[in-house]
């Protein structure tokens, strides 16, 4: 007798929008695989899709706003965050998610990020990063790892990259996660509970950009960057964040790193008024 | 290597640009991409990665560092070139005010894309012209070989007058076009352009402030020396602008001389010797209509074309002596001033106000976000501004818009 094993069926269809379709991303791209993997997270979250509010910067990530059946809000590059910050101040029953590009959150961003880390802003960041500026057509930037080439480094990148998950941690991120789209259990599930989860909570997710930074470090096809992921993946959940920068060869340590409690920017807002309210009613 | 030999060569409107900076020599370039600026960084990394050009390439985080990275080098006395479109010149917008302020001679080349929102890639002139008033000479381009030529003469523009200069080209219509480029010599380009001399220089010997928080008025500093206050200075990069015309039109002569391409004008000039319509467009749309105009001609009208090469300073005297026997000119704005009429259009009105001209003037709004505009809708737009000339009404109160409201 054979057994089956029902399958649920799970379609992406509810929360795309249809209508925009064909995407603009290139075969092999990491960024439609990551998508999916957020729109399964919001349906695992139980959460209400009426009060989830997307925001993109700027780039080939940036486009994800686009295509989502969400309140989306595709801003200016590197203004995410700030957009972000106001539509969590104007209504803060909104669950505010950033999903943009590496060049956008850590290149002209990067005041941003830290500084909404640091005031714990409650929003969750979907960061991609595929190592390089995709829609201007594959210019290194700060996440660029050293020696890999770019259509600006063409010789080899001779700058040291961030390591993105210290970064978000030493500003004071309350969540923090890094997962490839290999990972793609994982990460559907680090980006649940990551919306669920109140503060400021970051998720590195690395994905391929076969046309460029692919194409340029001898990754032309999207399933060879899948293979790298597959090869250099370590899973150490709890490491610590200063030990997992990257490196052009690897490894690549995965995994969930941070995951500590914190009061919230509004949390210290309602804090602040009581007090003055209980002040003036002496 | 292409690009580095002299000769004609087939080169893009950005390629030009990159090459015009290399035969400039320059010694420090800082840039961010963006569309449809990108190539620009990309071939000048690539020259400098590759030990073809002496210079050091940042690949900033953004287009206000790239700016602030020019500023700096160039006051410790290096060569300095950035480029970018949109966005980024608007991200730039502060320090285009710094740069003029401290009267640093950098070089940008502006590539001419729309502004959002909503977003969009393509081209119109909206971008530096919204940046008119931060003190930058601009020079706008026609072809693929005015963008390499005026790269090289900026330099020597701006380290005479000590004013930054702009070369804006429209982007994708030249940007991403390739044309013939007679591309110079680096000999002879070094004996036109000698290396930079600055003007004051950083220098740990002889330490320097600069730009202290300056007075509305003039003060006595500590050696006793009386020093200008806020205002002067700003009086100084005014004055400068309206004496840099004599610079710009030397140095394209000097140019003309060596190089067999003269820019002796600050406008380009097409048929107009007994064109009684003048058609006034700037960038590679004064190309376009060159076609139109001749269009015009064979339908049996007087018509020519009066292109506008440099912005600022704006050649007042030398468009009322272009446009003195015109009966009707018509302005063409790849721009808006928003509430007023096409940027063009209000500056060659107020140069003929009081010179005696008594054209009919008729403004059109064209081109916006890359929408094409053929020369056949030029030549549209004259024949319906005709009846205008022979009713006499000078002057519309707003300018036309050719789209499809
Ligand atoms: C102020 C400004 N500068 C530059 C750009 C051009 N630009 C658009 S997207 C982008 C980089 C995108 O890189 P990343 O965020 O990594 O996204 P990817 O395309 O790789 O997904 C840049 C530089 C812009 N839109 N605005
Ligand atoms: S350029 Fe790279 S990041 Fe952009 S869609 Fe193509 S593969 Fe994806
Ligand atoms: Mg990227």
């Amino acid at each position: 007798m054979t057994s089956t094993t029902k399958v649920e069926e799970r379609t992406l269809d509810s929360l795309l929008r249809l209508d925009r379709l064909p995407h603009i991303w290139c075969p092999g791209c990491g960024i439609g695989p990551a998508v999916g993997c957020f729109i399964r997270a919001v349906e695992d979250s139980g959460l209400n899709p009426d009060k989830i509010a997307l925001v993109s910067g700027i780039g080939c990530t940036g486009r994800v706003a686009g295509y989502v059946k969400l309140d989306s809000f595709h801003t200016t590059h590197g203004r995410a965050l700030p957009f972000a910050t106001g539509l969590n101040l104007g209504n803060p029953d909104l669950n505010v998610v950033v999903f943009s590009g590496d060049g956008d959150l850590l290149a002209i961003g990067g005041n941003h990020l830290i500084h909404a880390a640091r005031r714990n802003m409650d929003m969750t960041i979907i960061c991609l990063n595929n190592f390089n500026y995709g829609m201007t057509g594959g210019q290194m930037g700060p996440t660029t790892p050293l020696d890999a080439r770019s259509n600006t480094s063409p010789y080899g990148n001779i700058e040291y990259p961030f390591n993105v998950p210290y970064l978000v941690a030493a500003s004071g991120a309350t969540y923090v996660a890094r997962w490839t789209v290999l990972h793609a259990r994982q990460l559907e599930w680090s980006i649940a509970e990551a919306m669920i989860k109140p503060g400021f909570s970051f998720i590195e997710v690395l994905g391929p950009c076969p046309t460029l930074y692919g194409r340029m470090n001898k990754q032309p096809k999207g399933m060879d960057t899948m293979h790298h992921y597959q090869e250099k993946s370590v899973v150490k959940n709890g490491a610590d964040p200063k030990d997992v920068g990257i490196t052009a060869e690897g490894p690549i340590v995965v995994g969930k790193f941070v995951d500590i409690e914190r009061p919230t920017f509004w949390e210290q807002c309602k804090l602040v008024i009581d007090r003055a309210q209980a002040k003036k009613n002496e | 290597m292409l690009g580095s030999k002299a000769g004609t060569q087939i080169l893009d409107g950005n390629h030009a640009a990159a090459v015009g900076a290399k035969l400039s020599r320059v010694q420090v370039i800082a840039a961010y991409p963006i569309t449809p600026q990108s190539p620009v960084t990309e071939k000048l990394s690539e020259y400098v990665e590759g030990g073809n050009l002496k210079a050091e390439y940042v690949a900033v985080e953004s287009e206000h560092s790239a700016l602030a990275v020019c500023s700096s080098a160039s006051l410790v006395g290096a060569r300095t070139f950035t480029a970018s479109s949109s966005h980024g010149l608007a991200y730039m917008h502060e320090m285009l005010h710094w740069v003029a302020g401290t009267r640093l001679p950098v070089i940008l080349a502006c590539v001419n894309r729309a502004i959002g929102a909503p977003w969009n890639v393509l081209n119109d002139q909206q971008d530096s012209i919204s940046q008119r008033d931060t003190g930058w000479i601009q020079i706008y381009a026609r072809t693929n070989q005015e963008i390499l030529d005026s790269v090289i003469q900026a330099y020597k523009i701006a380290e005479t007058v000590y004013v930054p200069v702009m070369v804006c080209y429209d982007g994708y219509i030249l940007s991403h076009t390739e044309m013939p480029v007679d591309v110079p010599s680096p000999r002879d380009v070094d004996s036109f352009l000698p290396p930079y001399k600055p003007h004051t220089i950083l220098d740990p010997a002889n330490p320097r402030n600069y730009n202290l928080v300056t007075l509305a008025n003039p003060r006595v500093n500590a050696e006793g020396v009386l020093c200008h206050g806020y205002m002067e200075i700003r009086y100084l990069l005014q004055e400068a602008l309206q004496n840099a015309g004599e610079t710009i039109a030397s140095v394209g002569r000097e140019f003309g001389g060596l190089f067999g391409r003269s820019y002796a004008s600050m406008l380009w000039e097409y048929s107009l010797d007994d064109a009684e319509i003048v058609i006034v467009a700037m960038g590679s749309l004064a190309m376009e209509a060159i076609v139109a105009a001749d269009t015009l001609r064979d339908e049996g009208h007087r018509v020519g074309v009066l292109g506008l090469r440099v912005f600022r300073p704006f050649p007042k005297s030398d468009v009322v002596t272009a446009l003195k026997k015109a009966r009707l000119v018509v302005v063409f704005d790849k721009n808006i001033s928003y509430g007023s009429e096409g940027a063009t259009c209000s500056e060659i009105k107020s140069a003929l106000y009081g010179s005696g001209a008594n054209a009919v003037i008729r403004n059109f709004v064209v081109g916006l976000g890359g929408r094409d505009i053929k020369a056949r809708e030029l030549a549209g737009a004259v024949n319906k501004s005709l009846p205008a000339l022979k009713e006499g009404v000078l002057n519309d109160e707003y300018p036309e818009w050719i789209c499809h409201i």
